[in-house]
Order: C-alpha cells, then sequence, then structure tokens
C-alpha cells in the first residue's frame, strides 16, 4: 500500500474510496429492492452520497467547480427528483410491490459478476494511475452497470427509470473520479438527467393512459412482440 | 508479568461476559417497550428470570432421548466457549492463539446444529418446524460468514481475530470498500444469527412465524435457562465481533492495565449503542416472511463474495 505514508493524501483517498464503496453498495440494494417507494429513497441516498462525495473532493482539490456540481447533485437528484418521482407515484397509486423479471436472487448473482467484470475492465487499462483511483474508476462503472441491470431485470416503467437515473449516478462518480474534469461535462450531464426525469414524467403518464399499467410488457404488442 | 496479565484480562473478560450478557438483552427489550410507549421490563428481569428456571424442575417430553437433556449444555458450554475467544475489551488475551474467526464461527454453528436436534428430538410439530427453518437460513449465513473470514484473510494474511484486529490497527490497510462490503454483510448475518427482526421475532409466539421461540418451546426449567443465556451470550459475542474487527483501534493491550479501564468503558458503551440501535431497528421494520429469508441472507452471502472477489480481483493487478 504506497498511499499509506502519504499523509493527509491517504485519508481524503479514503474517505473518496469509502463514498464510492458507499454508492456502489446502494447500487446493490438498488437491485434488491422491491417496493417502489424503497427503491426512490434508495436512489436519494445515492445522490446524497454522491453530492457528500463532490463536496469532499472540492475540498481536498479546493475547487470550487466541484462544491457546484455538488449542489446541483444535492439539489436535483437528492431532493427534486424523488419530490419529482413520489408525486408520480401517489398520483397513480402505485405503492404496491413491483415484480423483478428474473427474481432478485439471480439479479443479485448478475450484479455480482458485472462488478467483476468492471474491474477486470478497468484496472488493466489504467495502469500508472494510482491504485486507489483505479479501484474508483472500476467502482463507477460498476454502479453504471449495476443502474443498466436494474433496468433490465424491471417491468415498470418507474423503476426502470430510476435504473437510468442511477447510471447516471455512476457517470457522476466516475467524473469525479477524474482530477481536472472540465465543470461543463458535468452540468450538460446533470441537466440531461434533468431532461430525461421530466420525459420519464410524462411518458409514465402516457403509458399509464394507454395500459392502465406501468408494466411495459403491454408495449410488446404494439412491436408486435407479443408473447 | 504479561503472562498474568492475560490470564487476569481473560477472567474478567470471561465474568463480566457472563454478568452482562442478560442485561443486554434488557435493554434491548426496554428500548422496544419505551419505543413502543410501554415502561418495559425492569433491567434486571432477565437475571431475574434465569435463577426463576434454575429452581424450577426439568420437564422433559416422554419421547424423548438423551439428546434433549444433553443438547442444553453443549449449547451453552460451545457458545461460552466462542464468547471466551471473541475480544470485548482486551487484545492479546489468554488464549488468544486459538481465536480463529472459523473457530468462532464453528463453536457457534455446534451449538446451533445441537438446537436444531435437540428440536426435533421430542417429535413435535412446531420443534421440526424451528429447526427446519432455522437450518435453512445457516444454509446461506455460514457460508456468508465463512467468505467474511476469507476476506479478513486476504486482507491480513490470517483468520486469527487477534492478529486481524493487530494489522487492522496499524491502519496501513486503510478504508478499503470490501471492509464496507463486509461490514454490511455482518450486520445482515447477525440479524439472521441472532434471530432478530426482519428473520425471526425474538418476542412473537405467532405458530407461523416462528423459528427459535419454536426451537425452545419443548425446554423447560435449567435447560430453558442455559438456552436463554446463551441467546443472550450470542449477541454480546457478535457485539464483541463488531468491535474488534471494525473498531480495533479502541481495544486496550491486555498487558497494559493502565489502557483496560478506557478499553472497558468504551466496549459497555459499545455494547449500549449497538442495543439500543437493534432496539430501534426491531420496532421500525416488520418480520419478513419466511420464504424470503433466503433472498435476504443471500444478499450478505452474495456482498461477501463481492468483497472477497473485488479484493481477489484488484490486488491481483495493483
Amino acid at each position: 500500500m504506497s498511499h499509506a505514508h502519504l499523509g493527509f493524501g491517504a485519508l481524503a483517498y479514503d474517505v473518496a474510496h469509502l463514498l464510492d464503496g458507499a454508492a456502489l453498495i446502494l447500487s446493490f440494494f438498488l437491485l434488491y429492492q422491491t417496493r417502489i417507494l424503497g427503491v426512490v429513497n434508495l436512489y436519494a441516498i445515492q445522490a446524497g452520497v454522491l453530492a457528500a462525495a463532490a463536496f469532499w473532493q472540492g475540498w481536498v482539490q479546493n475547487d470550487r467547480d466541484l462544491y457546484a456540481a455538488g449542489l446541483i447533485t444535492l439539489a436535483a437528484k437528492a431532493i427534486a427528483i424523488p419530490i419529482l418521482l413520489r408525486r408520480v407515484i401517489r398520483k397513480l397509486e402505485i405503492h404496491r410491490e413491483i415484480e423483478t423479471t428474473i427474481g432478485i436472487f439471480p439479479s443479485m448473482i448478475l450484479g455480482l459478476l458485472l462488478v467483476v467484470l468492471a474491474v477486470l475492465a478497468v484496472l488493466p487499462a489504467t495502469t500508472g494511475a494510482l491504485s486507489l483511483v483505479r479501484e474508483d474508476m472500476a467502482m463507477a462503472l460498476s454502479v453504471v452497470l449495476l443502474g443498466l441491470l436494474t433496468m433490465i431485470t424491471r417491468r415498470n416503467a418507474l423503476t426502470q427509470a430510476v435504473g437510468f437515473l442511477s447510471i447516471e449516478n455512476g457517470l457522476i462518480l466516475a467524473a469525479l473520479g477524474a482530477v481536472g474534469m472540465p465543470m461543463i461535462v458535468e452540468l450538460s450531464v446533470a441537466v440531461l438527467v434533468l431532461v430525461a426525469a421530466i420525459v420519464f414524467g410524462l411518458f409514465v403518464f402516457r403509458i399509464r393512459e394507454r395500459f392502465s399499467s406501468l408494466d411495459i410488457t403491454a408495449l410488446d404488442r404494439i412491436t408486435g412482440a407479443h408473447r | 508479568m504479561s503472562t498474568i496479565l492475560s490470564v487476569m484480562a481473560l477472567l474478567l473478560h470471561a465474568v463480566l461476559l457472563i454478568a452482562l450478557a442478560p442485561l443486554a438483552t434488557g435493554v434491548v427489550r426496554i428500548v422496544k417497550a419505551r419505543l413502543l410507549g410501554r415502561r418495559g421490563p425492569a433491567l434486571m428481569q432477565p437475571w431475574r428470570d434465569l435463577p426463576r428456571l434454575m429452581r424450577k424442575q426439568a420437564v422433559v417430553a416422554e419421547s424423548a432421548s438423551f439428546v434433549t437433556t444433553a443438547a442444553p449444555f453443549v449449547i451453552l458450554s460451545a457458545t461460552v466457549a466462542a464468547g471466551l475467544l471473541v475480544p470485548s475489551f482486551a487484545l492479546h488475551m489468554a488464549g488468544a492463539g486459538a481465536a480463529d474467526l472459523l473457530v468462532v464461527v464453528g463453536l457457534l454453528g455446534l451449538a446451533r446444529a445441537s438446537l436444531a436436534l435437540a428440536a426435533m428430538d421430542a417429535g413435535t410439530g412446531f420443534g421440526g418446524i424451528g429447526s427446519s427453518r432455522d437450518m435453512t437460513f445457516a444454509v446461506f449465513a455460514e457460508p456468508a460468514m465463512l467468505l467474511v473470514a476469507l476476506t479478513f484473510a486476504l486482507l491480513a494474511g490470517t483468520t486469527n481475530l487477534d492478529a486481524i484486529a493487530a494489522v487492522l490497527r496499524e491502519g496501513t490497510l486503510g478504508l478499503r470498500v470490501s471492509i464496507g462490503l463486509v461490514l454490511v454483510a455482518m450486520v445482515l448475518i447477525a440479524l439472521a444469527e441472532n434471530g432478530r427482526m426482519p428473520v425471526d421475532n425474538p418476542s412473537g409466539h405467532l405458530e407461523l412465524a416462528m423459528v427459535h421461540e419454536a426451537m425452545e418451546l419443548e425446554f423447560a426449567g435449567p435447560h430453558l435457562a442455559f438456552l436463554q443465556l446463551a441467546a443472550s451470550l450470542r449477541l454480546l459475542i457478535w457485539a464483541g465481533l463488531f468491535g474488534t474487527l471494525f473498531s480495533p483501534f479502541l481495544l486496550a493491550r491486555a498487558d497494559a492495565p493502565m489502557q483496560w479501564l478506557p478499553a472497558l468503558l468504551g466496549w459497555i458503551a459499545r455494547v449500549v449503542i449497538i442495543c439500543v440501535a437493534l432496539g430501534a431497528l426491531e420496532v421500525s421494520i416488520a418480520k419478513m416472511r419466511v420464504f424470503r429469508v433466503p433472498e435476504f441472507i443471500g444478499a450478505a452471502l452474495l456482498l461477501g463474495l463481492l468483497a472477497a472477489v473485488y479484493l481477489f480481483v484488484s490486488t491481483g493487478f495493483a
């Protein structure tokens, strides 16, 4: 462990590392949680962890842009989007359990394999960087892949939207790990996700109007792929 | 000198462990009662129950074999043995060489298997249901615990609790994401192993839902007292495991008696915090269906596996 005698640098990396790890664990919880309000709450917590990571990096690197990124994350993703999603849930009256297509245990195993895949993909590609930075990148990629998996394993349009939003959390995590990422990148991603959340909100209402359910297998009938 | 001190530390540890175990159970009950708006039993109630039960006659079913009478002794002695190995306030106590994580898991497993056997012994329905459920949970919980041990073995190069704590105390490992994953996995396993709320309701007597209570139904008098003391001890053993593995900085060295008092207070504070947190958790969530429990402990298994695999893969390239 070469970072052990870096003094403050070691602590800075350790805390950042721990926050990244927390985001990864929350992604797994997202995969495990089957209740729709629980899914939204977990997403809000993950965004909060992300904001904390941004503030921490801003403090360590003494970078005002990162504070701004943290504030945007906190305001938009930990507060505004969850409120929006909860309002949608209340309006549609869907507090009931959501079904996963392949079951929790297989999806957790798939998630585990995806994390291994992320580590195997990132670590050889980033030789030369600090070992902890590389692990952070691997974790960010894992969060992205786990978000994708959440989207794939769920049938409910709203949980798929949360899966999509958590993919974006992974992207921000990767941006935080890379020192000197320009602010404009983070801003554009943040705006993109806000727009996506609004589109998803409208989309969910439309599906509901047409099919009186959020189960997106109803959409198969349109494309002719009806089972 | 240091040998005498290490033996003294062990003796103090043993006395305190047995004296405080029922009190810890009492704290959890009080916290739960207060949060639910009741006054709850007195703190000393579990300690009053034990002598009361000891004075009674041990009623044994006619159809029961020697397993029923032997099991309480096996369970209590295995649990006490595990309790002597897990440090509470001091590292390097006498017998620290035997304090292997795998040995502790094995001893607790022995206690669990004995209870499952004894519960089936009398041939009543509830005992059988309880044992079958408990064994189903164990199928997931024990491999999960072994993966936790594997993760610590990869990190510290040993499965000896004392040696792991010594390595973690140096702080050269830093905060690793695997330790975080293992912590979450261990919390889930601890809830399952202690028969706590999302898995089992320790104060519930609903026939369809009980697990641990169902296994204790056929025991009376001293036998029941032994089982209750063992269950209380197990809670404290798990508190000790968390303290040793995740906050080894707060433990004293057995050969430095000046450090004992603050470490003792720290240990008691830790146990109280864990008990209060447990009580608060138990009143705020509902018990899950028995069929969902394997998923719950399976998540712990996968988190343990993830911690080990992550460590394995990432150190492979470092």
